[in-house]
């Protein structure tokens, strides 16, 4: 159809430069990434620790202390605290800038034209909320322990666990907020918290341990859908071990198989935002 | 279900170093040209080759080698002005080092040296606008692609952005260029393809197409051959 100076290169100016390497730009992208969330760090932070310490102080110290939750409560809902912040980190940190910069601004298409393919334009989105997910965990984690006091039952002794864990949850958390970012416009937005975010909250087993639901055991069943519940049941397989949770096993492979669907989707999606 | 096509048998060659001018009314698919070209916008049929590769199948290649001015300024807005000529250059594997030295010449030399530290909020749209040439220019594209790059300037910009254009093309880069502005059509293209609804309607030199006319003027020589007028 149409062809541009197809003797390359012009004999007229400098040779171009040779090509940069996928792994050079994937890092100058993180790296802008990583600046930006520098920048805007106290904002992330109260961000992060707002709901969750808020949550910490009504429900895993003034409600004990007044006699209203049973003991071993504690112990499940720390694990959920730090599940929640994990996931809503890592979404957010994600979701809220893609929705903008697919927006009106427009202003991803600098990140379009890097010699990089699109799909990794995508996976660096996803490994730069990942990383900003992990330490909101990390801040996230002594914060609630100062407030709540000694916790029954809470261990550090299965780190590779609780590695693991924290990998792929924030992995899957982390697709699922870039597809929620490529597939809500910014008028969207209030919508999404509604009608997504806030059920996944409430259903995904941060409050309350996943076996607590064998009292309304269609419940049980339905909210595994939702990503919360296996990143939940995770660290609480990895900091409380011996509070009832899931087999490890089974929220390793939910969490997988959510990551590998999430981030499939969401590179699809991503193609066809970043190629209209 | 009815599908709309933007472009329809447009068959061209732009010479290496040559500046080439894109002129057609609003709709003409002067800019799904440019996105396509320019890898943003993957065409349904035909091929494209810029810089010897193939848009489609070697889009990494030709993004390498081009350099893309937008219609409407889309700057980085997380980044001051500074940032997005650095990182840009980063992301095309340009040092930190060379890559300020750059953005020291170009910001200089657009006039917006002083705005380096501000926010591009801050900036007024002609500033944002030459911005975007700057980030445009700082890893040193072989090809320059400007889509409508002088919409919203001041006379005073628009004449300095010329200036720098015919720089740019004094040191052998080959641009591309889309215009509904006849004079800037006019006075830097080396060859101009004027399309409309998608289709090739004439392509030949500034001289060649204003001899068509009665009154030697392009503006005519447009509105003869789209039957519209070229701010339409």
């Amino acid at each position: 159809m149409t062809e541009i100076a197809s003797s390359y290169p012009p004999a007229s100016i400098a040779n171009p430069h040779p090509p940069v390497s996928a792994g050079r730009v994937f890092v100058a992208l993180l790296s802008r990434d990583l600046r930006v969330a520098r920048r805007e760090l106290p904002f992330f932070l109260i961000r992060t620790i707002m709901q969750p310490l808020l949550f910490v102080v009504v429900f895993g110290y003034l409600l004990p202390k007044m006699g209203f939750t049973q003991q071993g409560y504690q112990a499940a809902l720390l694990p959920g605290i730090l599940a929640l912040s994990l996931m809503l980190s890592s979404a957010q940190s994600v979701t809220l800038p893609m929705v903008t910069e697919f927006g009106w601004t427009k202003e991803i298409e600098d990140r379009l034209l890097a010699p990089i393919s699109i799909d990794l334009v995508a996976i660096e989105k996803i490994v730069n909320a990942m990383i900003q997910g992990i330490i909101a965990a990390l801040v996230v984690l002594p914060l609630a322990r100062l407030v709540m006091g000694p916790v029954a039952g809470f261990t550090f002794s299965h780190v590779p666990d609780l590695l693991l864990v924290v990998i792929l949850s924030a992995a899957a958390a982390s697709a699922f907020g870039l597809l929620l970012g490529v597939l809500i416009s910014p008028q969207q937005i209030g919508f999404m918290f509604s009608l997504i975010i806030t059920p996944m909250i409430f259903f995904g087993c941060a409050y309350y341990p996943w076996r607590g639901l064998d009292v309304v055991p269609w419940l049980k069943y339905a909210v595994l859908i939702n990503p919360l519940v296996y990143i939940s049941e995770g660290l609480r397989a990895s900091l409380t071990p011996s509070m009832p949770h899931m087999p490890f096993l089974a929220i390793v492979t939910a969490l997988i198989v959510l990551t590998a669907g999430f981030t499939w989707a969401a590179l699809v999606r991503f193609r066809i935002r970043a190629l209209g | 279900m009815s599908e709309t096509v933007a472009l329809e048998g447009l068959d061209l060659v732009v010479n290496e170093g040559e500046f080439f001018g894109l002129i057609g009314p609003n709709g003409a698919g002067k800019t799904t040209t440019i996105g396509m070209l320019t890898t943003r916008v993957i065409p349904t049929g035909g091929v494209a080759h810029v810089a010897g590769a193939d848009v489609v199948r070697q889009s990494v290649t030709v993004r390498q080698r081009i350099g893309v001015v937008p219609q409407r300024p889309n700057p980085d807005r997380s980044l001051d002005a500074w940032e997005n000529l650095i990182y840009h250059a980063a992301y095309f594997g340009v040092s930190r080092k060379e890559a300020a030295r750059r953005a020291m010449v170009l910001m200089e030399r657009l006039e917006i040296a002083d705005k380096a530290r501000m926010k591009v909020d801050q900036l007024s749209g002609g500033q944002q606008q030459r911005l975007m040439i700057a980030r445009a220019l700082i890893h040193e594209p072989t090809i320059l692609f400007l889509d409508e790059p002088t919409v919203g300037l001041d006379p005073n910009a628009r004449n300095s952005l010329w200036e720098i254009l015919r720089d740019l093309h004094r040191q052998g880069r080959t641009i591309v260029m889309t215009t509904h502005y006849m004079p800037e059509a006019d006075e830097l293209s080396d060859r101009i393809a004027l399309i409309d609804r998608g289709r090739l309607l004439a392509l030949d030199t500034p001289e060649n197409l204003k001899k068509q006319t009665s009154d030697g003027s392009l503006e005519t020589f447009f509105i003869a051959r789209s039957g519209r007028r070229s701010d339409t």
